[in-house]
């Protein structure tokens, strides 16, 4: 039975994951994430599930993997300077191949940075989530009922994949109240358990074993099998929002809280009679790659990245994708200072009116 | 008059561990107390990072392999999820003591229902024989070359004594590896450890003085010999806390 | 009886320093991998007391109740 109700994005995010199978989280308190674990902590014991307040962002994010290896579906939460806490065992998911689902409600930084919102997380997400050279799929939802969708489904790609899934969302998206219709609850029985779980001995007649090393060959393997997951997720899992891109001459690329505030300067102006429209991916990895490199550039006279965080990380993925066929721009605000409709529209209208260079 | 069968907790092969290293006396102790207690399919096994990672290849029934230090953060995750197993982490000194101090002592002080096993040799026997926390002053590793100095390093740890100010654990002992008599009593010690756990009773810690022949540079004899007179009068034998009955 | 198996030995020597009737030595002869192992050199005075197996890091001695030591 789905249901409406007015949540904050965090308490969303945490109610979606309880409906999606997850029974264990462990995290630490920072914020701007502490409504998630403050929600789980009553919310999984009324159904069956546990909660444990780590002592730090590593030990529970081991927590997970223990739990994980059980089989069980198993979460953690963070922001930022946790995150980079829980690199660690967010590699050690990976090499083990253990289905989890990380969320980072992302700050400014670096550092201690502030507790502010900012989207300054987005190459830790897509490139480097840990040491070793893997990827997680990186989902980047712009609205609690994106948020909600996105956990819904975690770890229906996460137990596919064998593999972590981020959910990488900012403070404000965290923060912010909105109307959000949740999905039922999905009743997992012992049969659901994956085969490589070590949760049943009596009756398996193999040993079970979990490991995050290898000797030198299998490690090889596996390492080349990774490869091909992350060129099948380019070629299948792609998820991505286009707006006006039809007659485009201008095209914002934008996630996260970026995008809903671009998208509010873009209906501007179009009202004025600009041609103008925005790419949102929905998920950073795998990147919408097919999407930038295929616009019309004898059209497109300009990208223009707007992140909050600066310098913009998101741009070399763009320009990947750009070829040089066309300038690249970017605006952003940054350290906890928010993007708002005024700023974004004075960035955009100074570069359409060719104010702006792309430095 | 008494009999010994080898246990099939472990494999039909020679350990990889080197020549009279206690790690593979613990692992064999560890594995006739399962086989006893008829728990051997019902335990699972959280092997850490150093020489005790060696036991991935030696162990026979299920087991998790974890990150440096993280044994009790991932014994926390699969116990809260699986009551019914009987879960044990097996952790060296610089595992245990120095990377993953915050992870036992949070996990003894809730009072998590499972067991911890500590290999204590006063070294990183897997990375060459570096100074460990629990090195004793004077000791020479690869770190001290001219032995531990406290006015630099501190004073080695012990974790028994830490563990058992703590008002959750219900089993904290010390055991040494070195003579029959030790042995015998910490085969009691892991049993009773594991049985405490079956009953629910909660967080219990069996510390076991061990040695490292290699990087000590002694031959396997002459370390029984050193520990007697070095390492037993620091790391005292004993029973720290028993909250069984 | 106490039954040796040679290729697990790797000679630490703890079975012999603590057999309690000496009824043990490091023999001539090297197992597999090159290494001396164990002998019984007095099966009479064997107790079969165990303590040779519960000494014997990696489970090279098995003991059993009556038969002829190996």
């Amino acid at each position: 039975m789905s249901e409406k109700r007015f949540m904050k994005g965090n308490e969303a995010i945490a109610e979606a994951a309880v409906r999606a199978g997850c029974r264990f989280f462990a995290g630490y308190p920072i914020t701007p994430q502490n409504e998630i674990p403050e929600y789980l902590s009553w919310r999984l014991p009324e159904v069956g599930g546990a909660y444990v307040q780590g002592e730090s962002e590593i030990a529970s994010v081991n927590m997970v993997y223990g739990a994980a290896a059980m089989g069980t579906r198993s979460m953690t939460s963070s922001s930022g300077p946790g995150i980079s806490l829980k690199a660690e065992g967010i590699s050690y998911l990976a090499s083990a191949m253990l289905p989890a689902l990380i969320v980072n409600i992302s700050r400014g930084g670096p550092g201690l940075g502030s507790i502010q919102p900012a989207q300054s997380d987005y190459l830790q997400a897509t490139k480097a989530l840990g040491h070793g050279g893997f990827h997680a799929m990186v989902f980047a939802p712009n609205s609690a009922q994106e948020a909600v969708n996105v956990v819904y489904n975690a770890w229906d790609y996460a137990e596919r994949d064998r593999n972590p899934v981020l959910v990488l969302m900012d403070g404000c998206l965290g923060n912010i109240m909105e109307e959000v219709e949740l999905p039922p609850m999905k009743e997992l029985s012992d049969e659901d358990l994956p085969e490589w779980s070590l949760t049943r001995r009596n009756g398996r007649d193999y040993q079970g074993n979990i490991t995050p090393i290898y000797t030198e060959p299998i490690l090889e393997g596996i390492n080349a099998m990774a490869g091909e997951m992350y060129k099948a997720w380019e070629e299948e899992d792609v998820q991505v929002e286009t707006y006006e891109l039809d007659d485009a001459e201008y095209v914002v690329v934008a996630y996260g809280i970026a995008s809903r505030v671009a998208k509010e300067a873009i209906m501007e102006l179009r009202a004025e009679g600009y041609k103008i429209g925005m790419i949102r991916p929905i998920t950073l990895f795998p990147f919408p790659k097919k999407t930038i490199h295929d616009l019309d550039y004898s059209r497109v006279k300009g990208i223009i990245d707007i992140e909050m965080t600066i310098p913009a990380q998101m741009r070399e993925d763009i320009e990947l994708q750009v070829a040089e066929r066309c300038p690249v721009y970017e605006y952003g605000r940054s350290g906890g200072c928010l993007l708002d409709d005024e700023g974004v529209y004075d960035a955009i209208k100074d570069i359409l009116t060719g104010g702006a260079d792309n430095g | 008059m008494a009999e010994y069968k080898r246990s099939t907790q472990i494999a039909d092969a020679p350990s990889g561990y080197c020549p009279g290293c206690l790690h593979s006396l613990a692992t064999r102790l560890i594995s006739d107390v399962l086989d006893e207690l008829g728990q051997g399919d019902n335990s699972l096994n959280v092997i850490s990072v150093g020489c005790s990672a060696l036991n991935i290849l030696y162990w026979n029934n299920d087991f998790l392999s974890v990150a440096h230090g993280r044994a009790p953060a991932a014994a926390t995750g699969i116990k809260r999820t699986n009551p019914e197993r009987l879960v044990f982490a097996y952790q060296g000194d610089g595992d245990l003591a120095a990377i993953g101090l915050a992870e036992i002592m949070s996990a003894a002080n809730r009072g998590e229902n499972f067991t911890v096993i500590f290999a204590n040799n006063q070294t990183y026997g897997m990375t060459g024989g570096q100074m460990a926390p629990t090195t004793l002053i004077g000791q020479k590793t690869t770190t001290t070359v001219y032995g531990r100095d406290p006015q630099t390093t501190g004073y080695p740890m012990k974790m028994c004594e830490l563990i058992s100010t703590l008002e959750a654990p219900v089993y904290v002992a010390r055991f040494a590896l070195n003579s029959p008599k030790g042995v015998r009593e910490a085969k009691a010690g892991i049993k009773k450890a594991f049985q405490a756990q079956l009953d629910g009773k909660g967080f219990t810690f069996v510390e076991l003085l061990t040695n490292c022949p290699t990087n000590w540079h002694m031959t396997p004899l002459q370390t029984l010999d050193y520990m007697n007179m070095n390492t037993i009068p620091y790391f005292k034998p004993g029973v720290y806390k028993d909250k069984t009955e | 009886m106490v039954q040796i198996n040679p290729d697990l030995c790797k000679n630490c020597g703890y079975c012999v320093k603590f057999c309690p009737k000496k009824v043990l030595a490091t023999g001539q002869n090297r197992n597999r991998r090159g290494q001396f192992y164990p002998v019984m050199t007095d099966e009479a005075g064997c107790i079969t007391c165990a303590v040779c197996a519960m000494m014997c890091p990696e489970g090279a001695i098995e003991v059993t109740e009556g038969g002829a030591n190996t």
